[in-house]
C-alpha cells in the first residue's frame, strides 16, 4: 500500500501552481508600456536628468524634492547642467505633471504595467484628470 | 573550530562575481537573463518530481500511532483531535498548523547544564521565532514577484503589495517582507554560526542555502533600493520568460542578472538539497495519518498469507466433541 494517488494529485497542484504566469498570460494580452510624452515635454526635449536616471530614479529624485520643499521652503531644483525646474510634482509649468501633462498618459503607463500605484494622488490632484 | 561556512561563503561570493563578470564584461545577457533561467527551470521542474515520484513510491504499511495527544478510546476519555485524530478533517487541521505554523518546531526544547550539576530542560523558541518569520517573508516575497509575471496584475498581488508597504516609508516604498526575510537569514545564519553545538553538525550544504538566499535578498534590496535599474525593462525580461517570447532589453542593470543568476541556482539546486523538504513536509508520516488502527484494519500488503484457524472455525469442526466432553460453546 502506499498514497501514490493522493501525492500525485499533491503535486499536479503544485506544477500548476508554479506555472501559473505561463497560464495566466496565455489569457491576458501583454506589451511593454509607452508613455506618451506630451508636446509640452517634446518641445523641451530633456527631463530633469538624463534618461536613465529618470527610468530608474525619479521616484528618489521625488522623495528629495518633497523633503527639501517641506523642511526647507527651497522651491527651485537646479539639475547637474544648470537648467531650473520648479521642484513641485504637479504645481506650476516646469513641474513633473506641468511638463509630461498626463499622469494618464504618462506615468500611469508605466506604473500600471509594473503594479505600482504611488499614493501622492490621494492629496496632489492631476488637474487633467477629471472627467 | 568549524571552518565549513567559508566554502559556502566562497561559493556564493564566486556565483555573483560569475554573473557580474559575465554580464559587464563578456556582455552575455543572452546566457544569464535567458539560458540560464530556463535551464534552472527545466532542472528544478524534473528533479522535483522525479523525487516526489520516487517518495511516492515507498510504502505506507500501516498507521503511526503514537503521537503527543490521547487517542480515541472510550466516550468518557476526551480525545486530543488535532494531535491524535481519528478523521481526515482532523489531519488536515494537524497538516495544516504544521506546514503554516511549524507546531512542532514551537515545541523545541533545549538542554542544558544549570550551573554545571543539574540538568534542565528549557523551551527554546528563538529557532521557531527565526523560522517562521523566513518561511512567511520568503512566501509573501516571492508572491509579491508575480507582479514580474503577470500583465495585468492580478488584484489579489497589487492588495498583497498595499498591505507589505502599509508604512509607506521612503520612495519607493518599503516593503516589510523583504527586509524581514533578510534579517531572519541573518539570524540563522548567526544561529549556526554562534551556537557551540549548532555549529559543531552543520555542513557547507547547511550553509550553503542560507548565504544564497541571503545573496538573492540582498541583491533584490540593492536593486530596489540602492542601485537602481529599470524596473519596467526587468519586467519585460521576465515576461518574456513566461511567454516563452524570450527578450533582452538593453536598459536592465547587472545588479538584475546578478539576482536572476542567484535565484536560477537556488532553482536548479533545489531539488538535490534539504530544501526538499518544502515537499517532503507534505509526507510527514507522523503527521499526515489518522490513528484509526482501531476503527479499520490495515493489513500490510507483502505479507505472506498466513493460514489462519480463527476460533469459531475451531468451535465448527470439534463441536460435536466439545458437547460430548462437556466442554463450554459459544454456538449450540
Ligand atoms: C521640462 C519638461 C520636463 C519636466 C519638468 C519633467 N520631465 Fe520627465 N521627461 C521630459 C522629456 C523631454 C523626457 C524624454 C527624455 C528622453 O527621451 O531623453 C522625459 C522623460 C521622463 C521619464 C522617462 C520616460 C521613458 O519613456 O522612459 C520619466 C520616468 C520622467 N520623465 C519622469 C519625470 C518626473 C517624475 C518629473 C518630475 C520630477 C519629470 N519627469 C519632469 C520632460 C520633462
Ligand atoms: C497626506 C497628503 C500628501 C500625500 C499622500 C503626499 N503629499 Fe506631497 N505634499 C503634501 C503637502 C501638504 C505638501 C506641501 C505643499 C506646499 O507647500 O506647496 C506637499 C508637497 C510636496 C512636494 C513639493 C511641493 C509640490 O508642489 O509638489 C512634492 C515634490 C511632493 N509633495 C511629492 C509627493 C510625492 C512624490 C508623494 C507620493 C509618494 C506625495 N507628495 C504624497 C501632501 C501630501
Ligand atoms: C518608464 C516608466 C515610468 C514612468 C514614465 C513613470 N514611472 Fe514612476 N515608477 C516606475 C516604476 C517601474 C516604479 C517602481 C520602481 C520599483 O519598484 O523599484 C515607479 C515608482 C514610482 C513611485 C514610487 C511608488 C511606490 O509606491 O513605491 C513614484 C512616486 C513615481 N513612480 C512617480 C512617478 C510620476 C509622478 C511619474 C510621471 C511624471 C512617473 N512616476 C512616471 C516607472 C515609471
Ligand atoms: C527565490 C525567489 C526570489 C526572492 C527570494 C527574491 C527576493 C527579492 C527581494 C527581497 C527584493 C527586494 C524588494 C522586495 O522586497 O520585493 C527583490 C527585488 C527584485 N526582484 Fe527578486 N527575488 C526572487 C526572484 C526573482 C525573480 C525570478 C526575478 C525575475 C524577474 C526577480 C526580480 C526582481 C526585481 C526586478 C526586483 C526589484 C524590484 C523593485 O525595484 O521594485 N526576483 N527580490
Amino acid at each position: 500500500m502506499n498514497d501514490k494517488k493522493k501525492i500525485i494529485t499533491g503535486l499536479a497542484i503544485f506544477l500548476f501552481l508554479f506555472t501559473l504566469p505561463i497560464w495566466y498570460n496565455l489569457v491576458s494580452a501583454t506589451s511593454a508600456p509607452e508613455p506618451e510624452l506630451s508636446a509640452k515635454a517634446k518641445a523641451a526635449k530633456t527631463c530633469v536628468r538624463s534618461k536613465e536616471y529618470m527610468v530608474a530614479e525619479h521616484m528618489q529624485l521625488l522623495d528629495v524634492w518633497r523633503d527639501t520643499v517641506v523642511r526647507t521652503g527651497e522651491r527651485t531644483y537646479t539639475n547637474p547642467d544648470g537648467k531650473q525646474f520648479n521642484m513641485s510634482l504637479s504645481t506650476g509649468e516646469n513641474s513633473c505633471i506641468g511638463c509630461h501633462v498626463s499622469k494618464a498618459d504618462f506615468c500611469d503607463k508605466c506604473h500600471n504595467y509594473a503594479s505600482v500605484n504611488p499614493y501622492c494622488w490621494d492629496c496632489h490632484i492631476d488637474p487633467k484628470e477629471k472627467k | 573550530m568549524n571552518f565549513k561556512y567559508l566554502y559556502s561563503l566562497i561559493l556564493v561570493i564566486a556565483l555573483f562575481l560569475i554573473a557580474y563578470a559575465g554580464v559587464e564584461m563578456a556582455g552575455m545577457q543572452f546566457v544569464f537573463g535567458i539560458l540560464v533561467p530556463y535551464a534552472a527551470v527545466v532542472i528544478f521542474l524534473w528533479g522535483f518530481i522525479s523525487k516526489i515520484l520516487c517518495w511516492a513510491n515507498s510504502a505506507v504499511p500501516f498507521r503511526i500511532p503514537t503521537t503527543a495527544g490521547q487517542q480515541k478510546s472510550l466516550d468518557w476519555i476526551r480525545q486530543n483531535k488535532i494531535d491524535n485524530p481519528s478523521t481526515t478533517i482532523g489531519v488536515v487541521v494537524r497538516m495544516a498548523l504544521e506546514i503554516l505554523t511549524f507546531r512542532s518546531l514551537f515545541r523545541n526544547t533545549k538542554m542544558a547544564l544549570h550551573k554545571g550539576a543539574k540538568l534542565i530542560y528549557s523551551w527554546e523558541i528563538w529557532l521557531w521565532v527565526g523560522a517562521l518569520a523566513f518561511h512567511w517573508a520568503f512566501f509573501t516575497t516571492v508572491t509579491r514577484h508575480l507582479r514580474f509575471f503577470t500583465d495585468p496584475v492580478p488584484f489579489p498581488i497589487t492588495l498583497l503589495e498595499k498591505a507589505d508597504s502599509f508604512f509607506q516609508v521612503g520612495l519607493p516604498l518599503v516593503f516589510q517582507s523583504g527586509i524581514v526575510l533578510l534579517a531572519a537569514l541573518l539570524f540563522l545564519f548567526l544561529r549556526r554560526l554562534l551556537e557551540p553545538q549548532v555549529r559543531y553538525i552543520s555542513l557547507a550544504a547547511d550553509y550553503f542555502p542560507l548565504f544564497l538566499l541571503i545573496g538573492i535578498a540582498l541583491s533584490g534590496i540593492l536593486m530596489r533600493y540602492f542601485i537602481k535599474t529599470d524596473v519596467v525593462a526587468a519586467k519585460e525580461l521576465a515576461m518574456g520568460l513566461v511567454t516563452f517570447q524570450p527578450c533582452i532589453p538593453e536598459t536592465v542593470g547587472s545588479i538584475f542578472y546578478i539576482h536572476l543568476f542567484l535565484v536560477s541556482t537556488l532553482l536548479a539546486y533545489f531539488p538535490f538539497s534539504k530544501l526538499m523538504h518544502f515537499g517532503g513536509v507534505f509526507l510527514s508520516p507522523t503527521r499526515n495519518q489518522a490513528n484509526n488502527t482501531r476503527m479499520q484494519r490495515h493489513v500490510n500488503p507483502w505479507n505472506y498469507p498466513v493460514n489462519t484457524h480463527t476460533y469459531e472455525e475451531y468451535e465448527d469442526e470439534f463441536r460435536e466433541k466439545m458437547i460430548d466432553a462437556g466442554l463450554p460453546v459459544d454456538k449450540e
